[in-house]
């Protein structure tokens, strides 16, 4: 117990630079691991998958042609394998043919409503498309950019998005991207976001629409992406009112005021992942009240005397939609094929004639065809079956609104119904 | 052999190495042999009054040695062998050790004393010896003096050794009473006050009721600060320990007695022999400190509640402490800056004086500028210093508002002070000055800068003057050149130190090679100052920051060419590594942090790695921390290249996780593994064998310190993430540690502060293992082997968002391993995470977190959950 040290740090800082050092190298090391952890977080779960198919020479053919006028590169890189999977920081830096072909591939594309799906009021959202062009949006390395359906570059912008632009002490990892799917609406030089398939790095491909839209409203408004363009965000970013599909979600989403031109009306199964190319689980359905553009028009904007529909053309010769499996109209024989100088994978136009089409059991059984010539070099694919179908009952025996607000029914239907299966059972 | 214990004994004391050493191993022989027996004889060695007091002492003080060590593993092994012990043989020895209390030699009894607490320490906590207590104090007032001095020099360890909830209210009640009266004025042997006032001292802790019961605390009060008027200065001292004690841990009862204890205190500090001066001094800073820790709980938000409130006894005591204060900063010694040990009232005065200042802020300065007015120019050397201290101690506390205008005043002055002033006390007491306005009022987050373009070239060049002054000068004029740098720290491009960059490294180096750089450690504060102008560099000044990497690497390289030295030269060499090491870490790192300076110091990497290498090749059998730290911003540095360095570095990396002794450079190894496993990702794979078993090891280990544990886990993490699926052969080792870890670590009720903390630290090891091995085991066809522990995990979660106890790191860290979970298991784990608490409230609490790391981690959570139950 002898007297106690009283002495205290004189004339020294608190913290020696030795402890300094320890802090320092903990708060990279810290740092680093979080920075690890995010890659491992955000890569994986954000791999597409860009399939290349096995190629045949009439593809290659088509291939050319389709890109005819741009700039022509060889595809060396697609002989390699059969499959090639990019990130899409990896896939940002694709060019020309690859570039198009992969974020083609990217999209979700709706069916056309040619019947209503069961359970519309319960298990889908519904809303008003807007008029434009379907796109992708990527941010990414501090830049923004659009690609149209058909891969062709739309803008490149600076935007409000993760990684956006290129601004000071935003402290992005080179992980963080986003992509949209969008409708750029030309009126107001806006880009409607309707479905978020990445964003921040983290993928939503596997999560659902009810999921993603939730997300899509809360984020998007968080970064800034909706605000008034400015220097660092050159376009403006809008949601789309979702509502879910009961009379009265259906009922605003078709005759409620939105702030763009109307281009029919979607809906997306509430349970549904983002699924790449043609999917029931999304739809899209349009009558006159809605949509300017419900009948097909022609290159000159006119609605031709008889519908027509774009099929490519198989090796067999047969005419498949662009549907997987795809759907066959009926085919062309080897000496037309030749004489025309054709190719397996043309997309080729054709009218419907006045046989129309007839159906077994629910099932295409023959189409009355007439071949026109080949399809406009910047399509892309054929039509979908749906897509023919739903222009072939507009034009002869339209599914209406009334239809839908039927199929709905008055509210607690739905319960009755199920009521009267369990009673049954 | 006991009738040679005595012989041996002395034997062991011998000046003759030989025969000491021979018997201190027969010693080492009969306490392994037979404990029952050495123990014994010990104690009766200690007993025999016909002894010779040498052997007397050294058995006493064998048998203590016998009971307890500092190590924490060994002491619990001692306790484990005393318990052991034939219930027969502990009697004995314990009532044989009663008995010496009544020894008429002094040192007998007080080793006694000693030895009784150590038992008392392993026994009292068991509910053994209960009589211990009620024998010592039966006839207390009966006994002669020697033996009432020795029974309460025996409470007095006791209550040192002994934690108070093992001691009944009722005998604290009796320890007490006993050491009180033994106190107190009555009594007339000043030995006994003596032991008794000392005993108090370790009793205060046993008070916390008597303490709030008035009556019992004003008496003990009163007998404290009658105490301090003793004509003994031992006995004044001791209690003034007592009252800078009671001021601390009973701060929140103090008010009735402020008044006094100001009096008392201030006679003393005027009037004293220094070492009771000292203690009167010391409980103004004692009372400084409750405050300054009661303030800062308020966080300025004087609404919140705190425990403890505040009395602002120091802004009360304000008028008259200050000028008390002043009055000691007078009170220099000659050269006391050159004498490393010193501690005396002007030393005092101006610590408590800085203390004062950061508990009141702007209150002090009216009071002190008089004084720092009268005297800064004062002929007197003394008085100079005196006010120029004054003014360093109050820049840390009041606003800078308060300060700015004062301080552009004085630093026109104290430049020209650094560099005329005759007086190498006065310069040393300005440079440090400068170095505290530089370290408190410059830096981006100050309004007015102090420091100008028009200014600035003076002070670097006044600085830069300075380092050749005497070595203690030349120390602190470094010091004030790191706070200047560090000030410009945020200031990104266009650094005002930029266009100096060149001269300061220059002088800098100079410096160390100065032939006096070793006394006041001059040459450890030049590269310190070095390593933060460094830090503190702009990307203008990385070509010359490279420069410097062969500069350094060439003093390293000298120090590993001397042959054959002295155990003081092999000490003072490693030194000098430890701050190049230190300095080649801190260029590495900055260096490492952008691209292209990070590919131009690629081409030293061979080199410098080597040097490393040769660094610990010159110890034996510990690795050296410095170069160890250098080492991890290496690796980060050069990534998969790092690879080349493995073979020769592994056996180092080995020896640094097997040092327990110095668990800070287990701790850095640890971090160095992560480094690496980041570095080279799968490559990392060969040596995973040999590092993950010396980890378990490590983990398994009772002697390495609890807080190298944490960073363990997370390295599993690192391991796992690295080699991805490989870390399967692990999981049966690794996921066991981690569950009872967690187990462990889920609940804290009843913990205190410190214990929270650490089961944080814990828990965040634990996560950030998980969340390493989910992402290191996701896309892998292996996954399935993590679905068994899944429902642990998930349970783990759960039950730290129960205890609501966890800090925000934490709960960073869970958040994101619940997302891993989800996202590697996927639908496998659906309905598991469903079910549990995390998934929902915790995650709801996270998403709504102000914490952006919390927000983004939660976000990524909910992704994939979202993905994993919707499958």
């Amino acid at each position: 117990m002898a007297p106690h040290d009283l002495r205290r740090p004189f004339k020294r800082p608190a913290i020696s630079d030795q402890q300094r050092r320890r802090d320092l190298s903990l708060l990279r090391q810290k740092q680093n691991r979080l920075d690890a952890q995010r890659r491992a977080r955000c890569l994986a779960s954000s791999v597409l998958s860009f399939q290349s198919e096995p190629k045949s020479p009439s593809q290659e053919q088509s291939h050319f042609e389709l890109e005819l006028e741009l700039e022509i590169e060889p595809d060396a890189e697609e002989h390699q394998g059969p499959a090639t999977t990019y990130d899409v920081r990896q896939a940002s830096k694709l060019r020309g043919t690859e570039a198009r072909r992969w974020f083609a591939k990217q999209l979700m594309l709706p069916e056309w409503m040619i019947d209503v799906p069961p359970n519309l009021n319960t298990d889908w959202y519904v809303f008003a498309r807007p008029a434009g062009k379907r796109c992708f949006v990527v941010s990414s390395n501090g830049t923004t950019v659009s690609r149209l359906r058909n891969g062709i570059l739309l803008h490149r912008f600076p935007s409000a998005l993760p990684n956006g632009a290129r601004i000071n002490n935003v402290s992005r990892s080179g992980q963080s991207y986003c992509i949209l799917d969008c409708i750029f609406h030309e009126p107001d030089q806006t880009y409607y976001v309707i479905d978020m398939v990445c964003w921040a790095g983290f993928s939503l491909y596997e999560c659902t629409a009810e999921f993603r839209f939730f997300w899509l409203n809360s984020k998007l408004v968080e970064v800034g992406a909706c605000d008034t363009p400015s220097t660092f965000h050159k376009y403006r970013f809008a949601t789309v009112p979702v509502y879910n599909c009961d009379q009265e979600g259906l009922q605003t989403a078709y005759i409620g005021p939105v702030p763009y031109v109307k281009d029919g009306l979607l809906f997306y199964n509430k349970h549904a992942h983002y699924q790449t190319g043609n999917t029931p689980l999304a739809l899209v359905w349009k009558d006159e009240n809605c949509s300017e553009y419900v009948i097909d028009t022609d290159s000159k904007g006119q609605v031709p005397n008889q519908q027509q529909l774009v099929l490519e053309l198989q090796d067999d010769g047969r005419l498949a939609t662009s549907d997987d499996p795809s759907v066959i109209f009926g085919w062309l024989n080897e000496d037309f094929i030749q004489k025309t100088g054709l190719h397996a994978g043309n997309l080729l136009r054709f009218a419907v004639n006045d046989g129309g089409l007839s159906f077994v059991d629910g099932k295409l059984e023959k189409a009355d065809l007439q071949y026109l010539g080949q399809s406009n070099r910047a399509r892309a694919f054929a039509d979908s079956y749906s897509k023919v179908m739903f222009q072939y009952i507009v034009r002869h025996s339209p599914l209406k609104i009334e239809h839908l607000f039927a199929s709905i029914g008055p509210l607690g239907d739905g319960d009755i119904a199920s009521h009267d299966v369990e009673m049954a059972a | 052999m006991a009738m040679e214990v005595t012989q041996v004994l002395l034997n062991a004391q011998s000046v003759d190495s030989t025969v000491r050493k021979h018997a201190e191993e027969s010693l080492r022989q009969f306490q392994e042999q037979n404990l029952s027996v050495f123990l014994l004889s010990l104690s009766g060695e200690l007993a025999g009054e016909d002894k010779p007091v040498d052997s007397r002492k050294l058995a006493g003080l064998i048998l203590k040695n016998a009971l307890d060590a500092k190590e924490q593993h060994r002491k619990y092994e001692l306790v484990q062998k005393w318990l052991a012990l034939d219930v027969g043989v502990k009697t004995q020895i314990k009532t044989c050790l009663l008995q010496i209390l009544s020894s008429p030699v002094p040192d007998a009894r007080s080793t006694a004393s000693q030895v009784i607490a150590k038992i008392a320490a392993i026994e009292l906590p068991q509910k053994q010896w209960p009589e211990l207590i009620g024998s010592l104090l039966s006839n207390i007032h009966q006994v002669p003096a020697h033996v009432k001095q020795a029974t309460l020099e025996t409470l007095g360890y006791l209550c040192e050794e002994v934690s108070p909830d093992v001691v009944d209210q009722d005998q604290v009640n009796k320890i007490l009473t006993a050491v009180v009266q033994g106190m107190s004025a009555n009594e007339g042997n000043n030995d006994v006050r003596l032991a008794a006032t000392r005993a108090l001292y370790n009793a205060l802790g046993f008070a916390q009721a008597n303490f709030s019961n008035d009556m019992e605390r004003d008496y003990i009060m009163r007998v404290v600060c009658e105490a301090t008027l003793s004509p003994d200065v031992k006995i004044r001292q001791a209690a003034f320990e007592c009252l800078v004690s009671i001021s601390s841990t009973y701060y929140e009862k103090l008010a009735p007695y402020i008044q006094d204890i100001f009096n008392i205190t201030a006679k003393a500090v005027r009037e004293d022999e220094e070492p009771v001066a000292l203690q009167a001094i010391e409980l103004w800073s004692s009372i400084c400190d409750e405050e300054i820790d009661i303030l800062e709980e308020y966080g300025g938000d004087f609404t919140a509640d705190s425990d403890v409130p505040c009395y602002y006894f120091i802004k009360q005591a304000l008028p008259a402490l200050v000028p008390m204060l002043l009055e000691t900063l007078l009170k220099q010694e000659e050269d006391q800056d050159l004498d490393e040990g010193a501690w005396n009232l002007a030393m005092a005065g101006g610590t408590c004086l800085g203390l004062v200042a950061r508990t009141v802020g702007d209150d002090i300065v009216p009071l002190v500028m008089p004084f720092i007015e009268e005297n800064i120019t004062k002929s007197e050397w003394r008085q100079r210093e005196a006010a120029t201290y004054a003014f360093g101690s109050i820049l840390e506390g009041p606003s800078p508002d308060k300060l700015t205008s004062i301080v552009n005043v004085a630093l026109n002055f104290m430049l020209t002070a650094l560099t005329n002033d005759p007086n190498s006390h006065v310069k040393d007491t300005t440079a440090w000055t400068l170095g505290r306005i530089f370290e408190f009022l410059h830096g981006s987050t100050v309004e007015t800068p102090i420091i100008t373009p028009g200014n600035c070239p003076q002070i670097i060049r006044v600085l830069l003057q300075s380092m050749n002054d005497a070595p203690n000068v030349a120390e602190k004029a470094c010091g004030a050149l790191y706070f200047l740098a560090q000030g410009y720290e945020d200031i990104g491009s266009a650094s005002p130190i930029t266009p100096y960059f060149q001269e300061i490294v220059k002088s800098l180096l100079s410096v160390t090679d100065k032939e006096d750089a070793g006394e006041s450690r001059l040459r450890t504060a030049a590269y310190e100052t070095l390593n933060e102008v460094v830090r503190c560099s702009t990307d203008e000044t990385a070509a010359m920051v490279l420069q410097l990497v062969p500069i350094i690497m060439t003093k390293l390289h000298q120090t590993l060419e001397a042959e054959k030295l002295s155990s003081d030269e092999r000490e003072k060499q490693n030194e000098l590594q430890g701050l190049l090491c230190g300095c080649l870490q801190v260029i590495t790192q900055k260096l490492g942090a952008s691209e292209p300076t990070q590919y131009a110091f690629m081409q030293f990497a061979d080199q410098i790695m080597n040097l490393f290498l040769r660094v610990f090749a010159c110890r034996s059998a510990t690795v050296h921390e410095e170069a160890m730290l250098a080492i991890g911003a290496v690796a980060h540095a050069t990534g998969p290249d790092f690879a080349k360095y493995m073979p020769e570095l592994y056996k180092y990396l080995e020896m640094g996780l097997q040092n327990f002794e110095e668990y800070q450079v287990c701790a850095v190894t640890v971090g160095v593994v992560g480094d690496i496993c980041r570095a080279l990702e799968d490559t990392v794979l060969p040596y995973c064998d040999g590092i993950m078993t010396q980890l378990l090891k490590d983990l398994s280990s009772n002697q390495l310190h609890r807080s190298v544990k944490p960073p363990i886990f997370s390295c599993f993490g690192d391991i796992a993430l690295a080699i991805g699926e490989n870390f399967e052969k692990y999981l049966m080792y690794a996921m066991p540690m981690l569950q009872s870890a967690a187990e462990l670590s889920a609940h804290t009720s009843g913990a205190d502060d410190e214990m929270i903390e650490y089961t944080n630290l814990l828990r965040n090891g634990i996560l950030e293992a998980y969340s390493g091995i989910f992402q290191g085991f996701k896309n892998s066809p292996k996954t399935q082997l993590l679905i068994p522990y899944a429902p642990h995990i998930l349970q783990f979660l759960d039950s730290i968002y129960m205890e609501k106890d966890m800090d925000d790191v934490v709960m960073k860290t869970a958040i994101g391993v619940l997302g891993d979970l989800a996202d590697t298991l996927g639908s496998n784990a659906g309905s598991l995470i469903q079910l549990s608490l995390s998934c929902k409230e915790f995650l709801n609490e996270c998403l709504s977190s102000d914490d952006h790391l919390i927000k983004e981690s939660a976000e990524w959570a909910k992704m994939a959950i979202s993905r994993a139950i919707s499958v």
